[in-house]
């Protein structure tokens, strides 16, 4: 079993897989890759099963010693990566050779790059799951970020390492879009009638502290009902802005006080008290995973059926034949 | 006590019991048994709700809320005991929550209408459901001070005493209506009128783990270090969620969880002892 040797961690580097589902009901988020579209392209070039941890890299990447031979594959964003100082391509396996070093530097695109093995990244499992949920400080690498200095365990692989690459049509359909596509959310009736044409019809910025847990937007602030239409707290039940807290899911657009919106991510809490005017489209989700702060976007309404069938043409590309060439 | 028919004196007809039967009454324009409404959260999640809200979210029947909500949860409780004894192939997650479950489920494999005809089913079902017994759990919180920075101030818009604050927060048994926000956190219903305070305006940056606080008529605590806004009154040396323990989490939905106060020097003892 071979290692990787974490000489320089980048920005913000954790273990990610896709996440444990079936924990809310103790308040553990599902976690998982922010990109998950790409972690499973990259595990399905290697041979991987789409769920196997890779390393998720955050705006700027890390320095990776590899002692022993290895094969890899970046996805995601562009990171200038280089092999021992040759350039190495995204969505492709590359082979390493023992004592190699992997560079990354700033991206050059969107803001997550994901380092797959071949084999994958083996740590102890929390909860079924290689996921690394940092606010708990649970599961991944020691339940944090990387830092210089960890090494990191290479699992096992069966059958023999092939140089494969993804098809342009896969490529393209990881190509994170900045027009976010949602259904309406469960309170969207909540709003005023010139809260829709105003979310629907602005263009929203990412601002600087968005991170795993959500992506707080700046731009046209979203109108509550006025405060009359409230009612107070009553109950063990009032949560903020008059609502009552419920179960909140990955991609819930949420409006706190003051109506800036608040994407949901996927280290959310597991429920929220703040009333939610849309929810972005299963199909789209990885595209959060790319933002950068300052990133400007849209949304666009679609609705249910649509949601359903681009999520099965996704669905259906992923698991076709023509995904990958050898 | 003789509660039914005419011979009740006025005064026992209390709001309570003439609220929910309007709210009986309200329910049966729905489908749905008992009350329960369905909501499409997202295209792979599903709300189902336990109370009646009017268009604009305002619950009606609003003065017995609590009341409501108890039996809301309870009904919330026994359907997420349901879900979990007899799992349903395709969902994926459950969000419980005061008054509604949230159901993740695989878009691929199911649609929302089939999602909420196998949740009716299990909804008529509900009233064989057993909930486990609940667990009784004492948690020592060291109050004021550098444990509880907003207890004076808690006290002052109280005009109360912080003695008596720390007696009234620490009196009554608790009820842990779900588990939400971040692993482990929950949320306990059941805060004396007299205590009842709302959020900070401005909520912390960070909250140290193991922090005792309340909001509206909520108080909780934080399982680990995070952004918070609920007033800190105190502190527990207790771990709220340890990977080594079964379970994970020292609280379960349904538990009965009681405030112990102790000294400075009792916590220090304790989080030496437990660490």
């Amino acid at each position: 079993m071979g290692v990787i040797r974490v000489r320089e961690s980048g920005l913000f580097t954790t273990v990610q897989d896709l996440g444990r589902e079936g924990f809310a009901f103790l308040g553990v988020s599902a976690s998982g890759a922010a990109d998950a579209i790409s972690l499973r392209l990259g595990n399905r070039l290697l041979g991987n099963a789409e769920g196997a941890a890779g390393l998720e890299m955050t705006l700027l990447g890390g320095t990776f010693i590899f002692p022993e031979a290895a094969t890899g594959a970046l996805t995601g964003s562009d990171f200038g990566a280089t092999l021992d100082g040759e350039r190495v391509d995204l969505w492709t396996t590359f082979a390493v050779k023992p004592g190699q070093t992997l560079r990354l530097g700033p991206t050059c695109s969107g803001a997550r790059c994901y380092l797959c093995v071949r084999g994958g990244i083996a740590v102890e499992p929390f909860l079924g799951s290689a996921s690394t949920h940092i606010l708990s400080g649970l599961g991944g690498f020691e339940g944090r970020a990387l830092r210089k200095g960890d090494v990191l365990n290479i699992g096992a692989a069966n059958g023999l390492a092939r140089e494969r690459s993804l098809s342009t049509r896969a490529v393209k359909m990881a190509e994170p879009r900045r027009v976010l596509r949602v259904t309406p959310g469960p309170q969207s009736d909540w709003f005023d009638e010139a809260s829709e044409p105003l979310f629907y019809g602005s263009t929203y910025r990412v601002a600087e502290d968005a991170n795993r847990m959500g992506l707080r937007l700046e731009g046209a602030a979203i109108p509550m009902l006025p405060d009359d239409t409230w009612p107070e707290e009553t109950g063990p039940t009032r949560g903020t802005g008059g609502m009552i807290s419920e179960g909140v899911t990955l991609g819930a657009v949420q409006v706190p006080e003051g109506g800036m919106p608040i994407i949901l991510f996927v280290e959310q809490q597991t429920t929220g008290g703040y009333p939610k005017i849309a929810n972005l489209i299963s199909a789209d989700f990885h595209s959060l995973g790319q933002l950068r702060p300052r990133d400007e976007i849209r949304f666009e309404r679609v609705a249910w059926e649509t949601a359903r069938s681009l999520l099965s043409e996704q669905e259906e590309l992923m698991a076709s034949e023509e995904l990958i060439f050898e | 006590m003789k509660t039914g028919g005419r011979t009740r004196p006025q005064e026992f007809l209390s709001y309570w019991s003439y609220c929910r039967v309007r709210y009986t009454f309200a329910s049966m324009d729905m489908e749905a048994g008992e009350g329960a409404r369905f909501e499409l959260a997202s295209d792979q999640s599903l709300l189902v709700y336990f109370e009646r809200q009017n268009r604009k979210g305002r619950t009606e029947a609003r003065p017995v809320q609590p009341q409501i909500t108890l039996q809301a949860n309870e009904r919330v409780r026994k359907l997420l005991r349901l879900l979990q004894l007899e799992p349903i192939e395709g969902f994926r997650n459950l969000h419980p929550a005061y008054c509604s479950l949230l159901v993740k489920f695989d878009a691929l494999r199911l649609r929302h209408e089939e999602v909420e005809a196998i949740l009716r089913r299990c909804l008529e079902r509900l009233d064989e459901v057993i909930l486990p017994e609940p667990h009784q759990v004492e948690i020592p919180v060291c109050y004021g001070g550098e444990y509880g920075p907003d207890l004076a101030e808690v006290c002052a818009m109280h005009g109360m005493t912080a003695a008596k604050a720390i007696e009234m927060h620490a009196t009554p048994e608790y009820l842990v209506y779900f588990l939400g926000f971040v692993p482990g956190f929950a949320y306990l219903g059941g805060l004396p009128e007299a205590l009842v305070t709302p959020r900070l305006a401005k909520p912390r940056r960070r909250v140290l783990a193991g922090s005792v606080g309340i909001a509206g008529h909520q108080t909780g605590v934080y399982p680990f270090a995070t952004p918070g806004g609920w007033r800190l009154l105190g502190r527990t040396p207790m771990a709220m969620f340890r990977t080594d323990r079964d379970g994970l989490s020292l609280l379960s939905i349904g538990d009965r969880v009681r405030f112990t106060p102790i000294s400075a020097e009792r916590f220090s003892a304790l989080e030496k002892e437990w660490a």
